[in-house]
């Protein structure tokens, strides 16, 4: 029967660090001895395209990548792109969105239309809207988005909160460390406020 | 030690754990970081090299210096090393020599979807598939050994999902590998006919010692699921390699299938035996290839009869575990849709890219342009829409000959955009060619100072090497002039008016023009200058058709500047009619 790989699809815009926060949950899950693969795309889509990263952990992992209706969590840095992947969440599964709505370059000039209210339909399927850029501002730079987001991911995941930070500790720079632990820990706290 | 490994990551682990000391390629996702890894351990060589070709062919001499050696490239990069690998299957190797190539088969980052698996067929080069990153690791490691056990190239296929998933790898030490002495023998290294002719006898023979190894391997693992019946019958046999292996597990073990599954770990050679024997032990057997036709044919030819799955299964880009559910008409699981109103989010040139008043002046100009590939080839999306072809590497400034020599006149310039690199790759060769037929034309040399798209390599032209060894910077200029191009210059594109004349003028002619656009990529230097800002705006909306992520339309229709997002460029400024564009 399923051996019970937990899925996470990530997805954003490129440069919005899906791909940190990525390795940042597998090193997670190693540190747990869980057996983990990380599967992302890259190439073109960095210059400003969209972008996903999926990140299945558990006893043993085969799939690396994620089907329709498969991911226990859509973690989401852009509401478009949340739209975009909201097929691949399971039935049941936890939709992770941060508020921030990024224009694509046609929409920005006037070529395409953007989609209208992505929050209330967000919010219509039972995602949980998350401030993450705010939360990121406020700890110090807009950057740390992906790491708030990821705070908010963390207390759906029954890891240990010590882990979290002592990966965050190894892969973030010394100079940006506090900022995102900072982010971290209000991202924690802005889910937990929510549910 | 347990390392989280990409399979490229873990294909350079596993050659450097086998001895390889010397690694030569060209650049191209999915395979890049395969060599970039290798570039960093202790006590190798490793190169850049300006193409495949030349980067297999100095694999080739290092390995008959004794050397063990990888070579990595993209399918694509197959096809331009093509011609010495058919002809090393002949002479065979002394080091150990791997080849790494990574397939595109979605076409995330790639112009076609080929599969690597048709040339190990076609030159007889036995190839190995790994179907995650602890496989390209151990996989690797082997194929040094059997490189030297069979005499011959191995060619390890990648693929993206291979190359770029990352997971925990249990590595090992290195081991300590005794270089092998170069002998004089010109039978095997001269292929002249004679030699050539006595080569490919050993060849043939190869390919049989080969073919019983493949029975004997763990490389090819066959596995059952779930209960037979009483004559040890399954209903299923699957046959796959590579990371669709892991796609049917997961189907099997989700649907709880009696199935048998041949794993093939060594893709050519192919086992004939134990393909006979899963035939044997199930009831319908289903060949399961990503994008291709490759395992189907050859299992077919080998007169093993292969069942159609109840569903077609698609032969275009990558599969999932849903595809083989969805081929096997398995109840699949379904999430919320997609909404109908999701637009595209198609990748651009970056605020203040030097690609992008070029285009925006080969625009107005009406020119028809012949591209290259690279992070340029963007300027063929809307609003810039500036390309009006790609094939390969290097193709924009033949064709481009060809579009003059075809004898058809338009009356419209005909201009070619090609990058550093891939000027380097095989741009100069076209050029060369060129010049002595006499064609005509203007070539746009895009020189950003770097391997932009596969994530800023070093080339001839910035003078950087892969382990960060002086060089030279070899002079685009001087060398166009050496070719025999008389009309050469350097324009800073930057500058609208400067881009303007050159065009105007170099394009006017009959004969061969080549103007160098030299500016460093915005990424490579992270050059930020105060941003500029829209003041007076008239909303005439010239600046917008730049396609700068930092410009945009606001409901008033007017135009505006993320300061977040502008560099300072200045690009745009000097279309604005209205002087509305100011530094702040």
């Amino acid at each position: 029967m399923n051996n019970q790989a937990t899925t996470v699809l990530l997805c954003g815009v490129g440069g919005q660090g899906t791909i940190l926060a990525a390795d940042i949950l597998a090193g997670v899950c190693m540190a747990q001895g869980l057996d983990v693969k990380v599967s992302e795309i890259h190439g073109m889509a960095q210059r400003g395209g969209a972008v996903t990263t999926v990140v299945r952990f558990g006893q043993n992992v085969n799939s690396m990548a994620c089907s329709i209706a498969e991911a226990d969590f859509v973690y989401a840095l852009e509401t478009t792109e949340a739209l975009r992947n909201i097929s691949f969440l399971k039935p049941g599964g936890v939709l992770l969105v941060s508020d921030e709505t990024i224009k694509t370059l046609p929409a920005a000039i006037g070529k395409d239309v953007m989609p209208k209210n992505p929050i209330e339909r967000l919010n219509e399927s039972g995602a949980i809207i998350i401030p993450a850029k705010q939360i990121a501002v406020d700890a110090g730079t807009e950057k740390a988005s992906n790491i708030a987001l990821l705070g908010a991911l963390s207390v759906n995941l029954r890891f240990d909160e010590n882990v979290w930070i002592e990966v965050l500790n190894k892969r973030i720079p010394q100079k940006y460390l506090d900022i995102n632990l900072k982010a971290f820990n209000a991202g924690r706290e802005a889910f937990r406020q929510i549910n | 030690m347990k390392l989280l490994l990409s399979g490229n990551e873990a294909a350079a682990r596993g050659a450097w754990e086998a001895g390889a000391t010397f690694g030569s390629a060209y650049p191209g996702t999915p395979s890049t970081e395969c060599m970039e890894a290798f570039a960093e351990y202790d006590d190798v060589y490793a190169e850049w090299a300006i193409n495949e070709k030349v980067a297999y062919e100095s694999a080739i001499g290092a390995s008959v210096a004794g050397a063990r050696v990888l070579t990595t490239m993209k399918h694509v990069g197959v096809n331009v090393a093509a011609d010495p690998m058919f002809t090393s299957a002949y002479t065979g190797v002394n080091g150990g020599f791997v080849i790494f190539a990574a397939d595109d088969p979605g076409m995330h980052s790639s112009q076609n979807c080929q599969d690597s698996r048709f040339y190990a067929l076609a030159s007889h080069i036995p190839c190995l598939e790994p179907s995650d990153s602890n496989e390209a690791y151990a996989y690797t490691k082997t194929a040094y050994a059997l490189s030297e056990r069979f005499d011959v190239p191995l060619m390890v296929r990648s693929s993206v999902r291979v190359s770029h998933t990352k997971c925990p790898v249990e590595v090992g030490d290195k081991v300590d590998y005794v270089a092998k002495t170069y002998q004089k023998d010109s039978m095997k290294w001269v292929m002249m006919p004679a030699g050539a002719k006595f080569r490919r006898a050993r060849q043939i023979e190869r390919i049989t010692l080969l073919e019983s190894f493949a029975e004997e391997t763990e490389l090819n693992l066959l596995e059952s699921f779930g209960k037979s019946d009483a004559n040890d019958i399954r209903e299923y046999g699957f046959v796959c390699s590579g990371p669709v292996y892991q796609y049917i597990k997961d189907a099997i073990e989700e649907a709880d299938l009696s199935a048998n599954v041949l794993k093939l770990g060594m893709v050519y050679p192919l086992c004939k035996n134990k393909l006979q024997k899963i035939r044997k032990q199930s009831a319908k057997l289903f060949v399961i290839d990503e994008g291709s036709e490759y395992l189907s044919q050859m299992i077919s030819s080998l007169g093993i009869a292969i069942d159609d799955t109840p569903k077609d299964i698609k032969a275009i880009g990558e599969l999932s575990k849903r595809d083989i559910k969805y081929a096997l008409d398995l109840p699949l699981d379904e999430g919320i849709q997609t909404p109908k109103d999701i637009i595209a989010r198609p990748p651009a040139l970056c605020a203040g890219c030097p690609h992008r008043l070029v285009y925006k002046e080969l625009s107005r100009l009406h020119a028809i342009v012949t591209g290259d590939i690279g992070c340029y080839t963007l300027g063929s999306l809307p609003p810039l829409s500036c390309m009006d072809t790609c094939i390969c590497m290097g193709a924009s400034v033949s064709m481009m000959h060809g579009f003059n020599a075809s004898g058809i006149k338009y009356d419209r310039p005909i201009v070619s955009v090609i990058g550093d690199s891939t000027f380097a790759h095989s741009g100069v060769s076209s050029l060369i060619s060129m010049v002595y037929n006499g064609g005509s034309g203007t070539v746009c040399v895009l020189d950003n100072r770097t391997t932009a798209m596969t994530g800023h390599q070093g080339n001839p032209f910035n003078g950087k090497t892969l382990q960060n060894k002086t060089s030279r910077e070899l002079d685009i200029e001087g060398l166009c002039k050496a070719i025999g191009v008389k009309h050469v210059l350097t324009v800073d594109p930057y500058d609208m008016n400067a881009v303007r004349n050159a065009l105007k003028e170099e394009t006017s002619f009959e004969g061969v023009s080549v103007i160098v656009f030299k500016r460093p990529c915005v990424l490579l230097e992270k050059i930020k200058s105060k941003p500029y800002f829209v003041g007076d705006c008239k909303g005439c909306g010239i600046c917008l058709t730049l396609g700068c992520p930092a410009i945009s339309k606001t409901e008033q229709g007017l135009a505006s500047i993320s300061a977040d997002q502008c560099i300072g460029c200045g690009q745009c400024c000097q279309y604005c009619s209205f002087k509305a564009i100011n530094r702040l």
